[in-house]
Formats: structure tokens, C-alpha cells, sequence
């Protein structure tokens, strides 16, 4: 009896908050754009097969068609899918030097410099977007830095640019990449550095043909905790991207506040979970191996 | 193994320079006695003074913290079930689709996770205000902390409980004698690691919220859409202030705990030679 209690309070909690609240989008995504603008009532008759059946039949494709139709959506999922690789791979060309300084730094001070990359994470996101803004804007710090120096004659146009996007991701997503990459590096055998280096690598081929392999389930493990949130990003193409970057997220937040179109924003979360699950079995397969990897 | 070199001393600067430099600015100019945030003129505090006048600002905190403290309990609650359930309950029906249900919600977009809520609780009627707020923030925060507490579950010693078990304990007593001490680092960071979710998130809440509550993310992101604000910066540098205070505490205890540990072994071992 309490193992039964113990199962079902957190089940029936996620049955009604996580799965049902996805089928109804699913649902709605089905719908006539006309039908389910508010006031509308997802109320789902099961009474009997009759009106199932009528329920079924009233279910069409066409918000998906219209999808394919306009090239908005295509566009802004082309442009996301791009937005997050590019970004992804600067967070691991900034991020793993700075987790392999941090697996050779002394040990005493790791903790210190582990505690670094975690306390970011720990402040509020909004705020550290938030202060990308006053630095890269026309009259920013940047710009002012630079002009000072006489290294541009004209401020720079970056806020409000794709550049400003990958820098926002780059910056807010690096700790997802520093972490993982760390804990790779951390338990590499140095011994397996100087055998390399004895058979007669040179340095740089050791850090590619050892380090490197030996650090692949943390790149993989931090190239996806950086490629899947930034797909659906939406605060960050909002505030610093301005209206020319497209992004999936901002795209389904503005069809559904400012166009009030449900069924076209349901449609576009439901293709945007299609994109997604690529990525996220890929990345349960890597995880997956790396825990039978360490038995 | 020794190769701490000048690569990896630059490589260390830069990329914590890089993490903290925009901080630093930020708190810095929060000083600024300019309404022109970018323009330095001269030392002021008058912007945190205006914070504490705003009202809206302050109704906005309120309506956050009671927030994030309600929806973090009962996530940590529900989380440590979840745990518990998916490393205890053995085969029962349907443990793939909790499973995922559990795994999903980490992955998932904040758009259509909020998006989804806001579909629900318009369908079945709810007002939304701070109700809905907590009911949304529960679900996804619940499934972090259970990832948090399976991960020390894991590691536990089955045969304590066990043995409380055999010793006449009920199963609730044992699990509230043996295992939840055990276990509690793990539900402590979890229930923090909620609290911080919630005090952060914009998306979930301003789909669910409705006109009837604004939590303090949705407060600066009106005033943040409309640029850089003065007002803003000195929010930013109390809650950087905060949150750096809370993390020195936290590891600072944890470190004490670990060398009290650490001398009680000792200890136990010197009495068990003796």
C-alpha cells in the first residue's frame, strides 16, 4: 500500500502537469486556427466512439502545412539550428582550454577555480544577458574602450546583431561546457602522456592523438548541454539579437503573445520537439556508454 | 604530473576574465550617479535608494520568494519520491513512461514547457496568478532534484536500511532514521537547486503567471526590453551581492562538515588501534 502511494503521487503529478499539458498542445496544434483562438475549451470527449470519431476527424494537418508554407518558420528554424552549432562550437574552443588549465592547475586550488565557473550559474540569467547589453551597445563600453584606443574610427554595430546572440550564448552557456570537459580531463592518466611523449610523440601530436580522444565522452557530453537548450533560447536572440535574428523560441513566444495564434505556436513546439529529439538521443547514447565505460 | 604552463595561465585569465568582467562592470556603473548608464559621472547610491522606493519592484520580490520557497519544498518532496521510486520500486507499470516524464522536462524548451502549462490551466479553468506560478515551477523543478537525489541514492548502502528494517523499525521510521540523513546533502542541494530555478525563471512564468501576479524576472525584463536602466543595475548587483554571499557560506560549511568528518574518523580509528 505505500509503495503504491509512494509511486503514484509523483507519477499522477507528472501524468497531469507534463503529459497532458503535452498532448493538449499536441491537440491544438491539430486544430482549426479559427476554432481554438480563445475562448476555446480542450475538453475531450470520450463518451463514446461516435464523437471520438468526430473528434478525430475535426483534427487536421493544416497548421503544419501552413508551417511549410511560409518560409518564416523555415527560416527561423534554419537560422536556430546554425545559431546553436556556431555557438556551440566557440563555447568548446573558449571552453576547453579553460577546463584543461584547470585539470593541470595545482590540486589544491581546483576547488577554488571549480567554484568559479559554478558561482555564474548560480546568478540569475536574465541579468547576465542583461549585462552584455550595456557593453556591446553603439555608445557601450566596448565601443568606448576601443574608440579611446583609436582602434576604430566608428562605433561598432554589434547589440542587435547575430554576433551579439553567439557572444550572449558563448558567455552564458560556458560553465555547461567547462564542467563536463573538466571532469574528462581530470581523471586522464598523465602517465599516458609521457609513454606518448617516450615512443617519440611531440607534444601537440600527444595532446591530439591522447588527450584529445581520451576527453571525448566530456566534449561530446558538453557540445549537447550547450546545442540543445540554445535551440529553443528565447531570452537571449530577444535582448541582444534584435528583430533582424530569427529564433524558433522567440518565434513561438511572439505567435503566441503578440499574434495570439495557438494552434500555429502549438505547431511550431511540436516540430521544434521533432528537431529535438535527434540531439537528445544522441546525447542519452553517449552518456549511457561513458556510465558502462566506468562500470 | 606538472605541465602548468603560461598556455594554461592565459587560458585560465582570459576565460575568467571573461566570465566575470561583465559583472564587474555591471556592479560597477551600478554606482554610477548618471542616468546615462554608459556615461561615468561620479560616485552615487541614489539608484538603490529609488529601488527600495519602487514599489512594484518590491511587490515583484515578494511575489517571487514566496514563490520559489513554496514551489521548491514541494519539488524537493516530490523529487526525493521520484528518486526513491525510480531506484526502489523495482518493475511496476509504466516505469519507462515516469521515467522519461522525469528525464523530459530537463530538456525541454522553456517556450513549450510554459506554453503547454498555460494550455492546461486555461482548459481546466484555473486563475492564473501565484497558484499556477507554483504548480509549474514544481513540475520542472522536481525533476531536477530527483536527478540530484538519485545520483546520492545510488551510492547508499541498501543493507542500513536493512538492517533498521530487521531491527524493528517501520519502513517510514527507517527511511526517516537511516536513509534521509543520509541522503539529506543531496536533498539540501536539490532544494537549492530548485529555489535558484525558480527565483530565475522568466519563460515558465510569464506564460503561466496571467495579469495578476509578476514575479521579478518579468518585472526586469519590461524594464530590461527597453534598454540599459541604472535602476536595473543596482537590482543586479544586490542579487550578484546575495547570491556570491550564499555560495561562500554554503561551501565554507560544507567544508567545515568535511574536516569535522574527516577528524571524527581519525578519531574512531585512533580509539579502535587503542
Amino acid at each position: 500500500m505505500r509503495r503504491i502511494s509512494l509511486i503514484l503521487v509523483p507519477y499522477l503529478w507528472l501524468l497531469a502537469l507534463f503529459l497532458v499539458p503535452f498532448l493538449i498542445v499536441l491537440k491544438i496544434s491539430l486544430s482549426d486556427t479559427a476554432l481554438a483562438i480563445p475562448p476555446y475549451t480542450p475538453t475531450l470527449d470520450l463518451s463514446g466512439w461516435e464523437t471520438f470519431r468526430a473528434f478525430v476527424g475535426a483534427l487536421d494537418m493544416e497548421n503544419f502545412v501552413w508551417l511549410t508554407e511560409d518560409d518564416l518558420y523555415w527560416k527561423a528554424y534554419l537560422s536556430s539550428l546554425k545559431i546553436a552549432l556556431i555557438s556551440t562550437f566557440f563555447t568548446l574552443l573558449i571552453g576547453f582550454p579553460i577546463a584543461y588549465g584547470m585539470a593541470q592547475a595545482r590540486e589544491d586550488w581546483r576547488p577554488t577555480l571549480l567554484m568559479l565557473v559554478i558561482l555564474p550559474f548560480w546568478t540569475s540569467f536574465l541579468i547576465r544577458v542583461y549585462s552584455w547589453m550595456g557593453i556591446l551597445s553603439q555608445e557601450g563600453y566596448l565601443n568606448q574602450l576601443l574608440l579611446s584606443f583609436g582602434l576604430i574610427d566608428e562605433p561598432l554595430i554589434i547589440l542587435n546583431t547575430p554576433v551579439a546572440v553567439y557572444i550572449g550564448i558563448v558567455y552564458t552557456y560556458l560553465p555547461f561546457m567547462v564542467l563536463p570537459v573538466y571532469s574528462a580531463l581530470e581523471k586522464l592518466d598523465g602517465s599516458l602522456l609521457e609513454a606518448a611523449e617516450d615512443l617519440g610523440c611531440s607534444r601537440t601530436s600527444a595532446f591530439w592523438l591522447v588527450t584529445v580522444p581520451l576527453s571525448k565522452s566530456g566534449i561530446i557530453a558538453g557540445s549537447f548541454l550547450v546545442f540543445i537548450p540554445t535551440l529553443g533560447e528565447f531570452v537571449i536572440p530577444s535582448l541582444l539579437g534584435g528583430s533582424r535574428t530569427l529564433m524558433i523560441g522567440k518565434v513561438l513566444w511572439e505567435e503566441f503573445f503578440n499574434n495570439r495564434d495557438w494552434p500555429v505556436a502549438s505547431a511550431v513546439a511540436i516540430i521544434l520537439l521533432l528537431i529535438l529529439v535527434i540531439p537528445i538521443i544522441l546525447f542519452q547514447r553517449n552518456e549511457q556508454k561513458q556510465r558502462e565505460a566506468e562500470g | 604530473m606538472r605541465r602548468f604552463s603560461w598556455f594554461n595561465a592565459t587560458s585560465l585569465t582570459f576565460g575568467f576574465a571573461f566570465l566575470y568582467l561583465p559583472m564587474i562592470i555591471l556592479v560597477i556603473y551600478s554606482f554610477n550617479a548618471s542616468k546615462l548608464v554608459t556615461v561615468w559621472a561620479g560616485f552615487s547610491t541614489k539608484w538603490y535608494g529609488e529601488l527600495f522606493q519602487n514599489e512594484a519592484f518590491l511587490d515583484a520580490v515578494w511575489v517571487t520568494l514566496k514563490v520559489a520557497i513554496i514551489s521548491s519544498t514541494l519539488a524537493t518532496v516530490l523529487g526525493t519520491m521520484a528518486a526513491l521510486v525510480l531506484l526502489r520500486s523495482g518493475r511496476f507499470f509504466g516505469r519507462t513512461l515516469f521515467s522519461g516524464m522525469i528525464y523530459a522536462p530537463l530538456v525541454m524548451p522553456e517556450v513549450i514547457t510554459g506554453l503547454s502549462l498555460l494550455l492546461l490551466f486555461i482548459g481546466i479553468g484555473l486563475d492564473r496568478g501565484v497558484l499556477t506560478i507554483v504548480l509549474a515551477h514544481t513540475t520542472f523543478a522536481m525533476c531536477y532534484v530527483s536527478v540530484v537525489v538519485s545520483s546520492r541514492l545510488t551510492t547508499f548502502d541498501q543493507s542500513l536500511e536493512e538492517a533498521a528494517l530487521d531491527l524493528g523499525c517501520s519502513p517510514f521510521q527507517a527511511f526517516y532514521l537511516v536513509t534521509l540523513p543520509i541522503i539529506a546533502p543531496a536533498v539540501i542541494s536539490g532544494w537549492l537547486l530548485a529555489f535558484t530555478l525558480s527565483l530565475d525563471d522568466l519563460v515558465i512564468a510569464s506564460f503561466t503567471a496571467g495579469p495578476s501576479a509578476t514575479t521579478l524576472p518579468m518585472k526586469i525584463w519590461s524594464s530590461v526590453r527597453l534598454g540599459v536602466s541604472p535602476e536595473i543595475n543596482a537590482l543586479s548587483t544586490l542579487m550578484i551581492g546575495v547570491v556570491t554571499l550564499g555560495v561562500i557560506c554554503a561551501s565554507l560549511i560544507s567544508k567545515r562538515s568535511a574536516m569535522k568528518r574527516d577528524q571524527d574518523e581519525r578519531t574512531a580509528e585512533r580509539a579502535e588501534a587503542a
